[in-house]
């Protein structure tokens, strides 16, 4: 057991004075997921709060036709201006992208309406932009009521009550809980923290590997009085350190950053305390053993450090294929589920931020099934390192 | 003591090492001379292990360097070609790494390691990370961590390879103090001269054969030589195939 040991000590020591290792595993994968994830749901959320509350300048031809409309769409955050010359110039102003959405009203809007003819009103927008056809949309149904309003006028002043144009009453029963919308949201978080994982262990498991070819330090460890199989392990055993060191802070750095997302005002509460944190890092923790025997494998095999990094690289985006496809179907947890890999945690991470009672059954096999498919991983890696060719 | 017997090792269809057969002897220095690409890497590294013979058999102070690697290994000390260090562990760190791996006992490794590092003019720089060193100073170290548990048997691949003079006659020296000791070095050069200054056995290698096991005088005399490089050439060109 001391080999294992002399070798994990000195790998981790070696990486952790280099700064490219260090890097990786403590900044580049703990931060770049919550960093694009703080950026990315905050600037939605901004985007769609803003919307409804921010004042809509609205040019308007012919408000002179309208001013009951003109006093509604402005009881409605809807700012009334003064439109361009004439509809020709509208359009152009719209085409070229200088107004998102005009509105024409003809000369006689009031006759029409006075006849109870459908009255006719403009509104001009390009549908192919979706900036601006947000703001088409809250003029549009800003109009809509309107007309609504107008028309239960009408009824009430024939006498008719307008309850006849609502046959049907839908009322929708919404069972998801404030919890269960953050699911699906931050479903894609497992993926960070999978990310973050493998990242940490990356250039450990190149720099031990391929690296140490590279370098021509390989030769001269192997004719030592240790065998291949005590070495492997010391090097899988410290890419699995940096690995679980880069998991922990990616799972805290996702705490705090939460607290920088607006996402009651989605009517969403993660439920990622510190036990969660806590319990998330050992559901996680089978598949570092699982990423860091893969990664080395990989690396194992190639002729160079460079060669060694692009294939890691394709690595780390493989294990979103089973979370993305199921993802995708809108499946639901299932026991099949358990034994893959990266899906059954993303599960169980679901699970867990959803507040839903997990299923130890579930836990069970995913640990048990990740961790079999490490060891396996790991004493391929041992048997390859006894290979000649491993020497390149 | 080193003894190889009739090894074979092919590379796919280069046959690189076609039946050597040579001893290395306690309390002596031998010499394995040949030109680029003669099999004397190939040779060494079925030596320390990294390699495995295709057939014949090598042993290492009687233990076999295939069927028990793991003993031949703890009485051998290597230095491969071009052997590379961790750049970002100190000179002493690299040291320390080798020995611990060695097995030494704890309570002495501070010690042994002083020790090696005072004989290799290590010292100096012995705290600094390794990524800025010269060449020289790279093969010191490489030198001290192969040597750092005391192997009885020490096999050096083209040590003085792209040494200075200075840090050559170091090496020379060294090389002389572990004959002293009654080590068994067996050194790999294509350098006739220093071959032939230092050795009390050298051994031609050509084409993957052995041309010729002697003592430099020996050489010369069967090669019928005065000068050492006409006598390697003749040496050479007896194996060459027709």
């Amino acid at each position: 057991m001391r080999t294992p040991i002399t070798v994990f000590i000195k790998e981790v020591i070696d990486n952790i004075r280099d700064r490219r290792t260090l890097a990786s595993a403590l900044i580049m994968g703990p931060l770049f997921g919550p960093i694009l994830f703080v950026f990315v749901i905050n600037l939605s959320i901004e985007r769609s709060l803003d919307d409804a509350e921010r004042i809509l300048e609205l040019p308007v031809i012919g408000e002179q036709h309208a001013p009951n409309l003109m006093r509604y769409l402005e009881s409605h955050n809807i700012d009334v201006v003064e439109g361009p010359k004439d509809r020709a110039a509208a359009m152009a102003a719209v085409t070229t992208g200088a107004q998102d959405v005009i509105v024409v009203v003809p000369e006689n809007f009031g006759e029409q309406l006075a006849d109870t003819i459908p009255a006719k009103i403009e509104l001009i927008s390009d549908q192919a932009n979706t900036q601006a056809e947000r703001d088409a949309r809250r003029v549009r149904t800003a109009l809509q009521s309107y007309s609504q309003e107008l028309a239960t006028i009408r009824l009430i002043a024939r006498g008719v009550s307008p309850l006849v144009l609502r046959p049907i009453n839908v009322d929708e029963v919404d069972v998801s809980t404030p919890s269960g919308r953050s699911a699906i949201l931050l479903g894609m978080m497992s993926y960070f923290f999978i990310f973050a994982l493998l990242m940490g262990g990356m250039y450990l498991a190149i720099d031990t590997t391929a690296g140490e070819r590279e370098r021509g330090s390989l030769e001269p460890i192997l004719s030592l009085p240790v065998t291949r199989d005590q070495l492997m392990l010391g090097k899988i055993a410290a890419t699995c350190l940096f690995m679980a060191v880069s998991l922990f802070l990616s799972l805290c750095s996702f705490f705090v950053a939460l607290k920088f997302m607006p996402l009651q005002k989605l009517g969403m509460t993660p439920n990622f305390g510190p036990d969660v944190v806590v319990a998330a890092f050992f559901v996680l923790a089978p598949f570092i053993l699982l990423g860091a025997s893969l990664m080395t494998l990989v690396a194992s095999f190639t002729k160079s450090y460079k060669e060694a990094q692009t294939w890691l690289s394709v690595l780390l985006v493989a294990p979103t294929l089973p979370i993305l496809v199921v993802s995708i179907l809108m499946l639901r947890p299932k026991l099949e589920f358990m034994f893959v890999p990266s899906l059954s945690q993303h599960l169980l991470l679901v699970d867990m931020i959803k507040n839903e009672p997990v299923n130890i059954l579930h836990v069970a096999i995913s640990v048990t099934s990740t961790l079999s498919i490490g060891a396996v991983l790991t004493w391929i890696c041992a048997r390859l390192y006894r290979r000649e060719g491993l020497l390149g | 003591m080193i003894i190889v017997d009739n090894i074979h090792k092919s590379f796919g269809k280069v046959h690189a090492v076609r039946g050597v057969s040579f001893s290395a002897p306690d309390g002596k220095i031998t010499g394995l001379l040949g030109p680029n690409g003669a099999g004397k890497s190939t040779t060494l590294r079925i030596l320390y292990t990294v390699l495995t013979p295709d057939s014949g058999s090598a042993s290492i102070d009687g233990a076999d360097v295939v069927a028990d690697s793991l003993k031949a290994r703890q009485s051998i000390g290597a230095l491969p070609h071009g052997a590379g260090l961790y750049p970002h562990l100190t000179a002493r760190e690299n040291i320390v790494y080798y020995a611990k791996l060695c097995g030494l006992e704890k309570d002495l490794i501070d010690a042994r390691v002083e020790d090696i590092m005072t004989l290799l003019e290590i010292s100096d720089f012995a705290d600094r990370q390794t990524k800025g060193f010269s060449h020289g100073q790279r093969t010191k170290v490489a030198l001290a961590r192969a040597l750092v548990h005391n192997p009885q048997n020490v096999i050096l691949d083209e040590p003085s390879n792209g040494l200075d003079v200075m840090a050559t006659r170091s090496l020379r020296k060294l090389i002389l103090k572990l004959k002293d000791d009654g080590r068994c070095v067996l050194f790999s050069s294509h350098v006739m001269q220093e071959v032939a200054a230092l050795c009390d056995d050298i051994v031609i290698i050509a084409n993957g054969k052995v041309a010729i096991d002697d003592s430099a005088d020996g050489i010369r005399q069967r090669t019928g030589c005065d000068g050492l490089e006409d006598a390697f050439v003749r040496a050479i060109e007896m194996v060459r195939p027709a």
